[in-house]
């Protein structure tokens, strides 16, 4: 039915994939840094993060991932000139990742900060004084509340973030959309493979979705919901 | 024996002075009330004792060690070593105004926290601990409750359980009826007086003044950042010697 295109499709989608995950563990850990360091008491560290969401989430990601691709390249090449190095190419699936996962990191910092926020102070200083040590109070009672309130806000940047996956067939990945447009060029049937393109990235927000809302069930424990 | 010794507690927030030399001694055993208007230090004094707020003089010792303070850079007191910090609020529990229970956690697993990931406790020797003092305060039954889906008063008897459950040499009782609705105070104030009668040494910061009457071995009348008046309740409540504690009595017990 795909005129032999299946494999190569599969192929494409689990590329996709992987850039997306790969993507989010990046962003999730960028956010986390990002959200600390704007909750610091240090200047020297809200300064930096303060900066990172304000230019990040200012830039239009296509232009972000093309200033990376070939931005870095070229600061690549110029560094390993001068250390008379020899030439490191830089490869799109890195490339990729690293500019959706820093422009995500971006989004997500905000979404950790909030949640952050939103944790009494109260039961904080109650771990406190208990004995818990700052990691205790971190890892037992602020980190497990954070992220019931982080969690419709990640499940919605990663919504967007699958989709912008699509971006890094412009950098010379052969992820299902560019494998798609191949395809689809040579058949004379884009509207097939790009019907496919979309079934796939649905069917992966789809499945995120429920992901998320089992996470949001498993998080919410001990809040009181409102009758229905 | 000496359960806690605070010596000249001074704090101050910027340019005002919230506590002026402060000092404090529990036997076991011993049921010290601290009373006084709002404004006049006694939740500062106590949260400076187990370290929640920095005092910026002044000497505490639990249970016989005193708590090593170094003067830092800035000038202000500081814990030298956070262990020996950790571990002596081990030893002094508090029970807060607002329960500051933790909400993702049922009834039982709040009463077992500290006394497994703090104290060190097997599961089972904690849970054990946990349902005699849920027990005790009458709460056994709701152990796989959330907080958030109790009443004031059960939140505060089950946040007393998870003071008892570290099995601390003071207990720290901040305002503990002060967030409840009125016909909630007396199942709190009845837990709280089994545990003096049991010989549990307090420190209780109160607006209640029919417990400190009752209950307490020693009251404390704090007055602009002062002790004004200290002395047995019989004392302090019947031949008060100030003016300010008159007044504060006669606006008080009405």
């Amino acid at each position: 039915m795909l005129h032999g295109y299946t494999g190569s499709l599969l192929d494409g989608a689990w590329l996709t994939f992987q850039v997306a995950v790969c993507s989010l563990a990046l962003a999730l850990a960028l956010g986390l840094a990002g959200a600390s360091a704007k909750l610091s008491k240090l200047r020297l560290l809200r300064a930096p993060a303060v900066a990172y969401t304000t230019v990040v989430r200012g830039i239009p990601d296509l232009v972000m991932m093309l200033l990376v691709f070939y931005g870095g390249q070229m600061l690549i090449n110029a560094a390993t000139d001068a250390l008379e190095w020899d030439y490191v190419e830089v490869n799109p699936f890195t490339a990729g990742v690293a500019t959706l996962g820093f422009i995500f990191g971006a989004y997500f910092t905000e979404t950790f900060r909030g949640a952050f926020l939103a944790v009494p102070a109260g039961q904080l200083e109650a771990g406190a004084a208990y004995g818990m040590s700052r990691w205790q109070v971190f890892r037992r009672i602020l980190f497990p509340q954070m992220l019931r309130h982080a969690l419709p806000g990640l499940g919605n940047n990663w919504q967007v973030m699958q989709k912008s996956t699509a971006l890094v067939s412009i950098i010379g990945l052969s992820d299902i959309t560019w494998l798609a447009d191949q395809a689809g060029r040579s058949t004379h049937q884009p509207f097939l493979f790009y019907a496919v393109v979309c079934a796939f990235y649905l069917a992966m927000t789809a499945l995120s979705a429920l992901v998320f809302n089992a996470l949001e069930r498993r998080y919410s424990v001990g809040v009181r919901r409102a009758a229905a | 024996m000496t359960q806690l010794t605070v010596e000249d507690l001074h704090k101050r927030y910027g340019d005002h002075e919230v506590l002026k030399g402060i000092s404090l001694s529990a036997e076991a055993g011993d049921v010290i009330s601290i009373i006084g208007s709002s404004g006049s230090g006694k939740s500062t004094f106590l949260r400076c004792i187990n370290f929640l707020e920095q005092p910026d003089a002044g000497r505490i010792a639990v249970a016989g060690e005193e708590i090593g303070l170094v003067r830092g850079r800035d000038g202000h007191l500081k814990v030298a070593d956070a262990k020996q910090l950790q571990r002596l609020r081990t030893r002094l529990a508090m029970v807060f105004q607002h329960f500051n229970l933790w909400a993702h956690m049922t009834v039982i697993e709040n009463v077992m926290e500290a006394p497994v990931h703090v104290l060190g406790l097997s599961k089972a020797e904690a849970r054990e601990r946990a349902e005699a003092y849920l027990d005790k305060v009458g709460i056994a039954r709701l152990r796989d409750a959330y907080p958030a889906h109790m009443s004031g008063g059960q939140q505060q008897r089950v946040a007393i359980a998870r003071a008892l459950a570290m099995e601390p040499a003071v207990l720290l009782f901040d305002e503990p009826t002060s967030a409840l609705d009125p016909e909630l105070v007396g199942e709190v104030l009845k837990v709280m007086r089994a545990l003096a009668e049991e010989g549990r040494t307090m420190v209780v910061v109160t607006h209640e003044m029919g417990f400190a009457r009752e209950v307490s071995s020693q009251v404390m009348f704090l007055h602009q950042g002062l002790a004004e008046e200290v002395g047995a309740p019989a004392e302090v409540f019947d031949r008060p010697r100030s003016e300010r504690l008159r007044q504060f009595l006669s606006g008080s017990l009405k």
